[in-house]
């Protein structure tokens, strides 16, 4: 492993936990507030995804005079929440596409009878003809989208796969589904609106204060100056918290505004689970061609996503989907089809990974179908295949990072006992014993940041202030949900001007105070915005007059010097994103450099199956990764241990159950996440090949331990039992469905 | 007697329509509250009592965010009605001495913290009667308390890490 010398903020302990170990962080719902009313959301009810609102009854138990109430002909501005497509009412006005399709809102003082009161209105719905499967074509009576229910077509080519899948020796198909995922951040999406003089001030959980202010700008036709987005403390996102919120502090601000006084909305689990955003279900298909011993000739690729009712994210999260659906393999000629498509399912939006979970399961889970056909040992077909520097991804763009992807393999397999493991498996199972034992093996990778010219578009803004007392404050809108935002942008600032840690102030994300340095998505806040850290510490070292070398005491020093030569006035250095040196991207032909990096991993899950009652147990997790540097380890490690667990949940025991394109098990005796009980110690380690444009070296990580838990997960079980699952969650009755073939597999 | 402390933030519940009057000790200071029968500890604790430690993340029972110690047992408040709290002992994780947690952010055990005070107080019940850990594991012992960040390690490292 390669390090570098300890750093002045090396191991700064996570700056806000001692508050949250003690229960004294206050998140939206903790906040005092004063004569506020409660909002809750009136939404349509099932059975009809899709239809008219023909009628909306009062009960006449209600004395409504007592209640606000909201409908879509409240907005001031045009009735959608601002993203990619303005396709998506802030409030029904007359139609409704999925269940759960917000209709009025209202508010009371009372929360009790503000709950009495949502049930008492009836929101009535003239049906139509639903799209519910996006597996199926839409008839067309079932268009509501473009001319074929088509959200997003894209398409990567490199070489000519028709030619090289002719000619292969080999040809290896598969199909693959994975469903979706709800977040499950414990703490449900919350927010305050209040107008404080002529500012509409919104308070809550949100991982993009500017998403929120944008949206609010729009659909309130209110300028930026009578506007305000705060952040509170956020229990978590995983994605949950990047769209969605724009919609509940447009509901939250609507009902404050006509009220004339502040609404909290906070949801319970129930409202969280079937109204909000899940991860896109997918299917994709391979058709690989490959030489006898192996080496890969052409991937032909094709990918589904379930869109869902409105467009969200899609367009998006299809774009990454793609680019991370070969694999991190070399091979001469590929094609990459995808789509995403609408439905009247209850929309599905980012969450951690944004589509390359569902593209590398297949991709991954397909290596180990590759290698059972072909009868080789599946770490050795990964070898073979991993991309050497200078070679070239999908898209065409040539890796050359330094990182030693076969180093990554070989640590993973020797942490977790690869070789003898496998041995002792074979004898165990050979024994015919109700309980099987496998390894599964998965080798992948993760852009950090934006796709492609996602970056350059969003122009990120990030400030460092001097302060008269010495310290500085780092001004920038990314936000802390749990990942360590402030303790590493803390670590990054410290280090670059050789300031001790508590010489840091992180400025709550505050849209009034802190530029717009982007959203708190794509594993971009450490190693891009990190790097704005830093160079807005340089700027600031130059306003000084000081050397590049300047730090600590001098930086102290010279801090206080400016402010008593000049008394009220503020310090403040300030950088703007500019593009790395060679990254190109053409969004017209998909080619080019998708990402400015990619960390690179190997994982290893180890199981036992139960073939009686087809429960899966996973007994052992080895992770491995390089991610260019690791800023603090204990975050960094938790940071692996968490996503692998999502990952473990979304492998094994998290179904959604659809009706009608809504969720029906929305709570959490029904939608099972993993317990402590549930998971063994995950093992991680990390490699370090420094990424001379992130911060310290840094590479994204956030999203990176999703991506792997799941296909080596269903390798192990497949190779436990013999059996070949194909779909996640791979719950014990999917199990069963397909274990019989195992049983008599094993025998 | 009434507890001192800042005693609503939340005017929904200062018109209860059946009110009811609940003494209990609460982190050791003897409390009256007068509140809707139908009110859950956990809202007692929140919107009444401004301890807003005990967070819910599922009013069911499932997630253990709101977990405080009744009677010096951990307890599910959201699934506690007040009236069953009368003239019993509530402890909150606002009571605790923060040393008591060092090990616990050493190791990693909060990222987000939403589930964080629900876990502290499992954790150091488990902490004060070790005798527990002879015939339970770690995670079987914290199985009731979800956290959906930190994969569980960095809580069970910390509880390890603090064992007497
Ligand atoms: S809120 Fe009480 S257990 Fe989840
Ligand atoms: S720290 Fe976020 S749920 Fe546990």
């Amino acid at each position: 492993m390669k390090r570098g010398p300890p750093s002045t903020g090396a191991a700064v302990q996570r700056r806000e936990g001692l508050a949250k170990l003690t229960g004294r962080e206050r998140y939206v719902d903790d906040l005092p507030l004063e004569d506020f009313l409660w909002g809750m959301t009136v939404r349509s009810p099932p059975p009809s995804p899709r239809g008219s609102i023909t009628a909306i009854r009062f009960g006449r138990d209600v004395d409504w005079s007592q209640f606000v109430v909201v409908d879509h002909r409240d907005l001031p501005g045009p009735n959608v929440v601002y993203l990619i497509e303005q396709d998506q009412p802030v409030l029904a006005a007359g139609v409704v596409r999925h269940v759960h399709e917000p209709v009025l809102l209202l508010a009371h003082p009372d929360r009790d009878a503000l709950r009495r009161a949502v049930h008492a209105v009836e929101v009535v719905v003239e049906p139509e003809a639903p799209v519910l499967d996006f597996r199926l074509p839409s008839r067309s009576d079932e268009i509501q989208y473009g001319p074929d229910n088509v959200l997003k077509h894209l398409r990567i080519e490199k070489g000519d796969v028709a030619r090289a899948l002719a000619q292969a020796p080999v040809v290896v198909e598969g199909e693959y589904e994975t469903g979706a995922q709800e977040h499950v951040y414990l703490e449900t999406q919350g927010m305050i609106a209040a107008l404080e003089g002529e500012v509409l001030v919104i308070r809550g959980s949100m991982q993009c204060p500017y998403y929120v202010l944008n949206a609010l700008k729009h659909a309130l036709a209110r300028d930026e100056t009578r506007l305000r987005v705060i952040q509170t403390p956020t229990g978590g996102g995983f994605g949950g918290k990047e769209e969605f919120p724009s919609h509940l502090a447009l509901h939250a601000a609507l009902l404050a505004l006509k009220a004339g006084r502040a609404v909290k909305m906070i949801y319970d689990r129930g409202e969280d689970m079937a109204a909000t955003t899940k991860r896109h279900p997918a299917r994709v298909r391979h058709r690989t061609g490959l030489t006898r011993d192996g080496r890969l000739l052409a991937q032909d690729i094709e990918v589904l996503l379930d869109g869902g009712a409105y467009v969200t994210l899609s367009p998006v999260v299809l774009s990454r989907g793609l680019i991370h659906a070969a694999g991190p393999y070399f091979c001469e000629n590929v094609r990459i089809d995808g789509r995403a498509v609408f439905t009247n399912a209850v929309p599905f939006g980012a969450f951690r990974g944004f589509g390359a979970p569902q593209t590398l399961f297949a991709c991954e889970r397909h290596m180990d179908v590759i290698a059972r056909t072909l009868g080789m040992d599946p770490a050795l077909l990964r070898r073979v295949n991993l991309i050497r520097d200078g070679q070239s991804t999908a898209t065409g763009q040539v890796i050359n990072d330094g990182s030693d992807r076969v180093a990554v393999l070989e640590r993973a397999l020797d942490v977790s006992g690869w070789r003898e493991k496998r041995r002792a498996h074979a004898a165990f199972n050979a024994a015919r014993a109700p309980v099987r034992r496998g390894l599964g093996l998965a080798t992948f990778y993760h852009g950090g940041g934006f796709t492609g010219g996602g970056e350059v578009y969003l122009k990120s803004r990030l400030q460092v202030a001097g302060l008269p007392d010495g310290r500085i404050e780092v001004r920038s809108a990314n936000i802390e949900m749990g990942q360590g935002t402030l303790t590493v942008f803390t670590q990054i600032a410290a280090d670059r001007l050789g300031l001790a840690p508590d010489a840091v102030v992180i400025a709550e994300a505050d849209t009034a105070r802190v530029p717009n340095s982007g959203p708190t998505v794509a594993s971009r806040t450490t190693m891009v915005v990190g790097r704005l850290v830093e160079r807005a510490c340089d700027d600031l070292r130059r306003r000084l007059g000081l050397s590049e070398s300047a730090r600590g005491d001098s930086v102290r020093a010279a801090l206080r010097d400016w402010h008593r030569a000049h008394p009220d006035q503020s310090l403040v250095g300030e950088v703007v994103y500019e593009k790395p040196p060679g990254i190109n991207w053409d969004d017209a032909t998909y080619r080019g450099d998708a990402y400015g990096a990619f960390a690179w991993a190997a994982y290893v899950a180890e199981v036992e199956v139960d073939l009686r009652t087809c429960a899966v147990r996973v007994t052992d997790f080895v992770a491995v990764q390089d991610i260019g540097k690791v800023i603090n380890e204990i975050l960094a490690r938790g940071q692996v241990q968490g996503g692998v667990v999502q990952g473990i949940g979304w492998a094994l025991m998290e179904e959604c159950k659809w009706q009608d394109g809504a969720m029906v098990n929305n709570q959490l005796t029904n939608y099972i996440i993993p317990t402590s009980d549930d998971v063994p110690p995950i093992r991680v380690a990390f490699l370090e090949t420094p990424y001379p444009h992130g911060a310290q070296g840094a590479k994204g990580l956030g999203e990176l331990p999703i991506d792997g838990p799941a296909p080596a997960i269903l390798n192990a079980i497949a190779e436990a039992t013999g059996a070949d699952p194909r779909t996640i969650p791979l719950t014990p009755e999917r199990l069963m469905t397909i274990a019989e073939f195992g049983m008599r597999n094993a025998e | 007697m009434r507890n001192e402390r800042d005693m609503t933030t939340n005017s929904a519940f200062r018109t209860p329509h059946s009110a009811l009057e609940v003494s209990f000790t609460l982190n050791g200071t003897p409390t009256t509250v007068s509140v809707p029968d139908s009110e859950r500890l956990l809202d007692t604790l929140r919107y009444r009592l401004g301890l807003t430690g005990a967070k819910e993340g599922c009013a069911e029972g499932e997630c253990g965010a709101c977990t405080v110690w009744l009677d010096g047992l951990p307890a599910n408040s959201c699934l506690v009605p007040i009236y069953q709290v009368r003239g019993r002992r509530v402890n909150t994780v606002e009571a605790l001495d923060p040393a008591a947690v060092a090990p616990l952010l050493d190791a990693g055990a909060t990222q987000c913290g939403a589930c964080t005070p629900g876990v502290v107080m499992t954790a150091l019940w488990i902490l004060q009667h070790p005798d527990v850990l002879a015939t339970h594991t770690v995670r079987e012992l914290m199985a009731g308390n979800l956290c959906r960040c930190t994969g569980y390690d960095g809580i069970v490292d910390g509880i390890e890490a603090a064992r007497p």
